[in-house]
């Protein structure tokens, strides 16, 4: 089996200025889906757009596709405008959120249907199926209808049709978003080995964070049509540059602060009176004056007052308790922000009653600072 | 808007195939809807000189030559529109929410009226009640009855046309969630309470809906009126008379349009404010099924008026069955193969004809069907409202009107084409296109549209996604596309009564021509010959379009969210 010759066209994929207008539900304005949108695939990476439901991503995925026309703006795939390149021309292939399946065809038949249109020599077709069957552990359900067959099957059905023809760029519209819990991550994974050593271009869409950050090489955070941020998943997480990218991907607490000043990375902040350093600020944040604190809720420690209290930076009440197992939940009110904290493997620890008045230290290592107020 | 019309232009430059099929759809659809109508609107206000003038259309419309059909078609329509709406409504409910013995039988039953040839009723009505009538005569001893006139219309329309309001009923109740129903029961509703608050409330846009189309049926309705209307006219067969009667191509066109404007607003209505209307709540869940009622005071009850309907229609059938192999009916029953020896020399060329053109018909009409539901539900392209709704038109137009509008758009040049088997076939194309299209349309509405651009994006083009992918998961809607294609060719009257030719007669005129002249046991005969025929083909297509291949079931999927 040499995987080798489904990398062999994976292409870089540009977007420039990409602009995609609709006319408003009720006719009377245009909505704008996709805003301005600049972004660079580089060959044989892996990109997720992730985003809330209206954000743009399945829209700008449908231009690169070429079932949507951009209003304005230009697509680039392997250095080449595809402007006027109808879809079947674009030598891409799609993974659909339904799969997509031809309900009348055997999977055999599924698979092969790509190259069967591209009028291939029957021997070529034969042997590009069976080894896409192979690699996709299909070949003993070969004769079989999609509707005979899983979810998962169907779901590798789906992509082992989609890499048989050998596709300069892969696109995946929420692929996963069908499967049940488990069998999502377990396709999450395989999907991201596949594509490691294949090679392929990919760009993913998807609104699930956690899967953005388990398969991307980068993920771009879309809202409203723009791009918010683009990074590797780390980058995004630890360094979130908006409110709006903190909240989205994981889950984060917002605390008013006042910047004192700043010297090289690290700041100098003030909470409730007292004197704080946060050691890696970030860029975001202002320079002087009110700011907020971005802090993961697993960088929150609730503490019983009196003992470490000179070290918590805010007091509060607990208000409601929740227990995962991995994780205990407390949801605090606090005269700054309401905070949501998070102790892992809490049966080593204290664990707190609802309505315990608590002090809160945060660890100011993976705080960043962003600006106070923000334009949405 | 000017945004959106300039995308659509652009994708249909850059799919030439696709620009290639819009082309060819509205040149048929102007070339063979279009005109005609136009030609009978121009035709109806130009005066014999040549000048544009309502004052000759005015008065004839003021006479009562030309009002009194129009009262009675329009009385004929409203009766029948109710007596079939209430009949199938109860036939609905009865299949739909009551647990009985024999519903496949009286499923069965109620579709035969559907794909029977025409006169059929008419015959039996005069058969069972006519001067030498099975029931008024050897029954009852009546030696003058009068079996010509409305009350047998009313008759012979509501049995005919009570089908399609049990069809339009059935999707409506069978469609409403149960949940809603289960919701009210679970509340503490008795079932009558449930039926008159939830059940028949959330029906009314069937029922209105199922109305209007029997209304437009009834009103178009050509063969029945035509042989036992006795002095009470309608438009369709004055409009006949007039013209093959009376040489005045005018007035026949002017009752054409007053024909027209009632069924067209009907049709309007029921298609673009009803639709709107629906209460019909597709989830695309799987609801969980009905709870039938067992309930004897309901149950039996039903059952009983289901027989009821069932018998009538086994009765007037059979008496035609029994009718062509009778001697003179009333006078001499004895057996003979007479009549069907008639149809077989006299007869014969007509009824190949006639299967001929339906044949050649068919699978264009087909085809046709299905590629305008494909374009108009998954294309973009300027014009797409407007084929849609010229496409539907003939559903609502009536044979007389197309058929007057044929001779005078195709009697001249450029179009000289009256008489021909092509135009023929054409006239049949257009007017059997509607059921293929609505079939096709829901089916498709239904399959997910991503199961298409799959096939695009893997390299195919519009024209190989139609044929490999599209056409074969719409083979349940091509079908009954082309059965219904096949039966309305067939059993057309009304339009072909004008287009025929002595090279090109039909089977239908033929059993025309003998009620003319009375001979009523030859056309018994023919009828019976037709059914057989039909029969024979629906079973023919079924096999044909069971090797264009495995339509299996689409695969799940969930919704296709755009983000």
């Amino acid at each position: 089996m040499s995987e080798r010759d489904f990398s062999a066209r994976s292409s870089n994929v540009s977007l420039l200025h990409l602009t995609k207008r609709f006319r408003s539900l009720d006719g009377s304005g245009e909505v704008t889906a996709v805003n301005d949108v600049n972004l660079e695939i580089r060959a044989g990476e892996l990109v997720t757009i992730l985003g809330p439901s209206g954000c743009g991503k399945t829209t700008t995925l449908r231009m690169i596709a070429g079932f949507e026309y951009p209003t304005s703006g230009s697509i680039l795939i392997g250095g080449q405008d595809v402007a006027m390149v109808p879809p079947n021309k674009r030598g891409l292939s799609m993974v659909f959120q339904s799969y997509a399946l031809f309900p009348h065809l055997t999977i055999y038949e599924n698979v092969a249907y790509g190259l069967r249109v591209q009028k291939l020599p029957a021997a070529e077709i034969g042997e590009r199926t069976q080894r896409a069957l192979d690699l996709m552990q299909l070949t003993s359900m070969a004769k079989r209808y999609p509707s005979q067959v899983s979810g998962g099957q169907q779901q590798r059905i789906a992509l082992a049709r989609a890499i048989v023809i050998e596709p300069s760029v892969l696109l995946f519209d929420e692929p996963l978003s069908n499967l049940d819990a488990k069998l999502r991550e377990y396709m999450r994974d395989e999907l991201r080995k596949l594509q490691r050593r294949l090679g392929i271009t990919s760009l993913y869409v998807t609104h699930d964070q956690s899967e953005a950050m388990a398969i991307s090489d980068r993920v771009v955070i879309m809202k409203e049509g723009w791009i918010r941020q683009v990074g590797t998943p780390r980058e995004i997480y630890a360094f979130p540059q908006s409110k709006f990218v903190a909240d989205f991907m994981g889950k984060a607490n917002f605390v008013r602060v006042r910047v004192l000043g700043i010297e090289g990375e690290s700041a100098r902040v003030e909470i409730e009176g007292a004197q704080f350093t946060v050691p890696r600020a970030g860029k975001a944040g202002p320079v002087a004056g009110p700011a907020l604190l971005v802090v993961r809720p697993e960088a929150l420690r609730p503490v019983p007052l009196g003992s470490e209290q000179e070290r918590a930076a805010l007091k509060g009440r607990i208000d409601r308790f929740t227990y995962f197992g991995n994780i205990a939940r407390y949801e605090v009110s606090t005269e700054n922000a309401p905070l949501l904290i998070e102790s892992y493997n809490p049966e080593a620890s204290f664990i707190f009653e609802e309505g315990t008045e608590v002090g809160v230290i945060i660890d100011f290592e993976s705080a960043r600072l962003l600006p106070a107020e923000e334009q949405e | 808007m000017r945004e959106n019309t300039r995308l659509s232009v652009a994708h249909l430059v850059r799919d030439p195939v696709l620009l290639f099929l819009v082309l060819l759809v509205f040149t048929g659809l102007i070339l063979f809807i279009i005109l005609p109508l136009y030609k009978i609107f121009s035709y109806s206000i130009t005066t014999n000189e040549g000048k544009l003038s309502l004052q000759a259309a005015w008065d004839i419309l003021r006479s009562s030559a030309y009002l009194q059909p129009l009262k009675n078609s329009m009385l004929l329509g409203l009766t029948t529109g109710v007596l079939a709406t209430i009949i199938g409504y109860v036939f609905a409910y009865a299949l739909t929410r009551v647990d009985m013995p024999l519903k496949r039988f009286f499923k069965a039953i109620a579709t035969i009226p559907i794909i029977s040839p025409p006169f059929i009723l008419s015959l039996s009505m005069i058969f069972l009640f006519g001067r030498n009538g099975l029931i008024t005569n050897r029954l009852f001893g009546f030696e003058d009855s009068n079996v010509y006139g409305m009350h047998s219309l009313v008759v012979v329309q509501t049995i005919s046309f009570f089908p399609i309001a049990y069809l339009t009923l059935t999707g409506t109740l069978a469609k409403l969630n149960p949940a809603v129903e289960d919701a009210a029961l679970n509340l503490g509703a008795s079932r009558s309470r449930i039926f008159r608050t939830v059940t028949l409330p959330l029906s009314v846009p069937g029922i209105l809906s199922s109305f209007l189309l029997v209304f437009i049926q009834s009103m178009e309705d050509f063969s029945n009126p035509a042989v036992i209307s006795g002095n009470f006219s309608t438009l369709a067969v004055e409009a006949y008379r007039t013209i093959t009667g009376m040489y005045d191509m005018r007035g026949g066109s002017l009752m054409a349009l007053m024909l027209l404007a009632p069924t067209l607003l009907a049709f309007v209505l029921q298609k673009y404010w009803l639709s709107g209307k629906s209460f019909v709540t597709v989830t695309g869940k799987p609801t969980t099924s009905r709870q039938q009622s067992r309930d004897p005071k309901l149950v039996w009850p039903l059952f009983a008026f289901c027989m009821l309907v069932a018998l009538t229609i086994i009765l007037f059938y059979g008496t035609v069955l029994v009718g062509a192999f009778v001697k003179i009916w009333g006078i001499n029953f004895s057996f003979t193969w007479a009549h069907f020896k008639y149809v077989m020399t006299l007869g014969w060329i007509p009824l190949r004809n006639s299967v001929i053109l339906a044949l050649a018909s068919t699978p264009v009409a087909g085809l046709l069907g299905m590629l305008i539901a494909f374009l108009v539900v998954r294309k973009e392209f300027p014009g797409k409202r407007a084929m849609e709704f010229v496409s539907m038109l003939t559903f609502a137009v009536p044979g007389t009107v197309v058929g007057i509008g044929y001779i005078l758009a195709f009697n001249g040049k450029p179009f000289m084409w009256t008489g021909s088997a092509f135009l023929l076939i054409m006239a049949f194309t257009f007017r059997n296109m509607p059921v293929g299209i609505e079939s096709g349309t829901s089916t498709l509405i239904q399959i997910d549209r991503s199961i298409e651009e799959a096939s695009t994006i893997l390299g195919a083009t519009s024209a190989v996604t139609f044929r490999r992918i599209s056409l074969p998961m719409l083979k349940q809607a091509f079908l009954s596309g082309l059965v219904y294609s096949f039966v309305r060719a067939m059993t057309a009257v009304s339009a072909v009564i004008f287009l025929i030719s002595p090279r090109w007669n039909l089977a239908t005129i033929s059993i025309f021509s003998l009620f003319e002249s009375s001979k009523y046991s030859d056309a018994a005969a023919y009828i019976v010959v037709m059914i057989a025929i039909i029969v024979v083909a629906i079973g023919g297509l079924n096999l044909l379009v069971g090797f264009l291949g495995n339509s299996g079931t689409v695969a799940s999927g969930g919704s296709s969210e755009r983000a």
